[in-house]
């Protein structure tokens, strides 16, 4: 026994190396930095709260945590939505079905700079696509880019173009769902939309906490969309978040220290609408066990 | 399971964990056994970068104890930092010329004075605007690889014939808000369709309005940003932002494509006059040959008529990162790039102007910019003026384009957002004192 734990330790020492170099020590060192004066290039010198308190008078953290939490609050459950009614589509008996989930799935896999790119071109106030369409139905475009009132709707309606993942994970629930509670649901006579709400829902709910606490700390991080379509976070910060501001003092501005308590104050944030997203599933969230 | 697989196994996992600690050196150093290697990263790709290549390739052909090993680097900035912070940086960097200031204050770069001062590369070689750029401290941190400066280029066949040339172009900002006003194209619902000119066009120099109607940044010790010089760029700038309206002048400029580009605002039309660099001339050539244009220096208040001749440098340049471990050879390098055929080599196909007091006739004649004695003037003029060289200017700058925004979307007044850059600069500028420099 004590000889396969033995071989069994030195499989996963590569592993248990990798964890413990790159992850549990860079998060240490760095709840260890966010009480130092830390520029990289020297020393960290310790500063006790310091880098907290000035969180708490930094308007520009302020006006990043909020966007932060609005773009949260509006593409977590977009993106949900979508995914949910894309899954249902894709849930249907359809000839060549495994070829369309294909296709709904593969924009997932588009690397995020690339789509940034691909999306500034598409939300372009003159000659983009969407625009054109705009256009086309006879009415007057929003300049999507360039206005701080539409600047991070932007942003949210293109985290819909990675749902994906999220929708593989839907379909498998679905495939879940006894068939014989739609029967039983038939045969109460209950129409579409009430199989929806009462079965396929209350079902599928598991998934869904799943993906929505997913989506929350996606949405809490969300970085590389946002640094190629609007440096910055122009216009005037509407479209700049937290981990840009992180970076920025991280790697623009030299303050490693005060960029690490930044990432603490996140992780507690993400951690506490985890919970809050915890405690409220306990009330909607059904489980087939109990 | 038997114990020659276990220890193939660990013997496999000590090899990647030793790739991993020491590959990066046992690769990048010495290509050349028989001479020192030089590591030099640079931030420039496509023509910048190939063109720097040759510099390298003739600096390697011209002797044989050094080898320069040209790399060409994406975010040189924070990647030389790390590297710098690693013990294991390159022998030379080619960072941006507003991060001099930073670095230095860092401890991240090497001292040059004494061996710029044995190669006689000292002010007197130097145009002294650029000169001022590489010194803080009263040390030499960097030497120029190509430097720059800013005009307003113009199109003739989007202009009135009264304003069709150089000499008859506007000389004051309010000459020029004039004919903005007489040349600007909207249609029936407001939309723009050609703007005379955008003080927001390309946004790239934000932070300098106020140095054309007097101000500065920096004064003394104390960032100024709410000045009544700065105040006064701002409100000129809001007049655009009212003339044509908020929504219009967004959307007009959500239309513009990249400028390396031939959907650049300026060669597709849409701009008739906009500020720009020494360098728009080689994309010119590049995406819209055959088109007819003009340099003139930045406008004036006409009540200011001492601003005369205003221009905004910058440059990129060449450092010694701290920890490097070739530094005379990485200086005998840098100093190969400071000759005068090879600078003036290299600037021209940059498509810039040239950082050496003394500059050939024969550079003015070949330049791919026709107006490249303008920007030459320009550079050695009294007005020219560099970033202010204090650490903090990424925030400062980052301030000013927010503030800019603000005010071009009609969010804030001028007095009101410069008041709020204001105050977050003063903040992030004590900080700065109290963490970097100590005071």
């Amino acid at each position: 026994m004590k000889k396969d734990l033995r071989i069994g330790l030195l499989f996963a020492m590569p592993w248990i190396l990798g964890f413990l170099i790159f992850l549990a020590y860079p998060v240490l060192a760095s709840l260890y930095y966010s009480f130092t004066n830390f520029s990289i290039l020297r020393e960290p010198s310790y500063v006790g709260i310091d880098n907290y308190a000035e969180l708490t008078s930094d308007t520009v953290f302020h006006q990043a945590l909020i966007n932060t939490l609005i773009y949260a609050v509006g593409a977590v459950p977009l993106s949900t939505v979508v995914a949910i009614g894309l899954a249902m589509l894709l849930n249907s008996k359809v000839k060549g079905m495994s070829y369309y989930r294909t296709i709904f799935f593969l924009p997932s896999l588009v690397p995020m700079v690339a789509l940034g790119t691909l999306f500034l071109w598409i939300f372009n106030g003159d000659y983009g696509l969407l625009n054109e369409g705009i256009r086309a139905a006879g009415l007057e475009p929003p300049n999507w880019l360039g206005d701080p009132a539409w600047s991070k709707s932007t942003l949210m309606l293109i985290s819909m173009w990675g749902c994906g993942q999220a929708m593989v994970i839907y379909l498998a629930g679905l495939q879940n769902v006894p068939v014989s509670l739609y029967e039983a649901a038939d045969l109460d006579g209950a129409k579409l939309g009430r199989k929806i709400w009462n079965v396929t829902l209350p079902m599928l709910s598991p998934v869904i906490l799943f993906n929505v606490v997913m989506g929350i700390i996606g949405a809490l991080q969300v970085f590389a969309v946002p640094y190629v379509m609007f440096p910055g976070g122009a216009p005037a910060r509407s479209t700049y978040f937290i981990a840009s501001y992180l970076f920025d003092n991280a790697f623009q501005y030299q303050r490693m220290g005060y960029a690490s308590a930044v990432g603490w104050v996140m992780f507690i944030i993400t951690l506490l609408l985890t919970m809050l997203a915890l405690k409220i599933s306990d009330r909607h969230v059904h489980y087939e066990t109990e | 399971m038997n114990w020659t697989s276990v220890g193939i196994t660990g013997l496999a996992a000590t090899l990647v964990i030793g790739a991993i600690v020491t590959g990066e050196r046992v690769i990048t150093r010495q290509d050349r056994t028989d001479r020192v290697t030089v590591i030099y990263w640079e931030k420039w790709t496509g023509s910048e970068g190939e063109e720097m290549r040759k510099v390298v390739d003739a600096f390697n052909a011209s002797q044989d104890r050094i080898f320069v090993k040209y790399l060409s680097i994406s975010g040189i900035d924070s990647k030389t930092r790390l590297a710098i912070a690693g013990g294991n940086p390159p022998d030379v960097a080619g960072i941006w010329g507003d991060q001099v200031v930073q670095f230095a204050d860092a401890k991240a770069l090497t001292d040059l004075t004494e061996l710029s001062k044995v190669k006689g590369l000292d002010e007197s070689y130097y145009i002294p605007a650029y000169w001022d750029g590489y010194v803080y401290k009263d040390k030499v941190w960097a030497m120029p690889s190509t430097p720059a400066a800013i005009a307003l280029h113009a199109r003739p066949d989007l202009l009135p014939p009264e304003a069709a040339t150089p000499e008859k172009f506007p000389k004051t900002f309010e000459e020029l808000d004039a004919l903005v006003e007489k040349i600007s194209v909207q249609g029936p619902n407001g939309s723009l369709k050609l703007a005379g000119f955008l003080p927001s066009n390309p946004g790239w120099w934000n932070w300098a309005w106020g140095y054309y109607f007097g101000g500065q940044l920096l004064t003394g010790d104390k960032v100024t940003i709410d000045t009544p010089e700065n105040l006064r760029a701002f409100r000129w700038i809001a007049k655009y932002t009212k003339k044509f309206g908020s929504k219009e002048v967004q959307s007009f400029q959500g239309g513009f494509g990249n400028f390396a580009s031939p959907q650049d605002p300026f060669m597709s039309g849409k701009v008739a006059a906009e500020q720009n660099g020494v360098w728009k001339a080689n994309y010119i050539n590049v995406y819209k040959p055959g088109l007819d244009w003009f340099a003139v220096p930045m406008p004036y208040p006409a009540d200011r008529p001492d601003l005369k001749g205003r221009s905004n440098l910058s440059q990129d340049v060449l450092c010694i990162p701290r920890g490097a471990k070739n530094v005379k050879e990485a200086f005998e390098f840098i100093s190969f790039v400071q000759k005068q055929e090879v600078m003036e080599g290299l600037c021209s196909a940059h498509g810039k102007n040239s950082p050496l007091a003394k500059v050939s006739e024969k550079f003015f004649d070949t330049h791919p910019n026709k107006y490249i004695r303008l920007f030459d003037q320009l550079a050695r003029s009294p007005g020219a003026f560099n970033i202010p060289k204090v650490g903090v200017f990424p925030q400062i700058s980052n301030e000013m384009n927010v503030a800019f925004q603000e005010v071009n979307s009609e969010q804030k007044t001028p007095e009101r957002a410069l008041a709020d850059a204001q105050k977050r600069a003063d903040i992030i500028w004590s900080t700065y004192q109290k963490q970097v420099l100590e005071k």
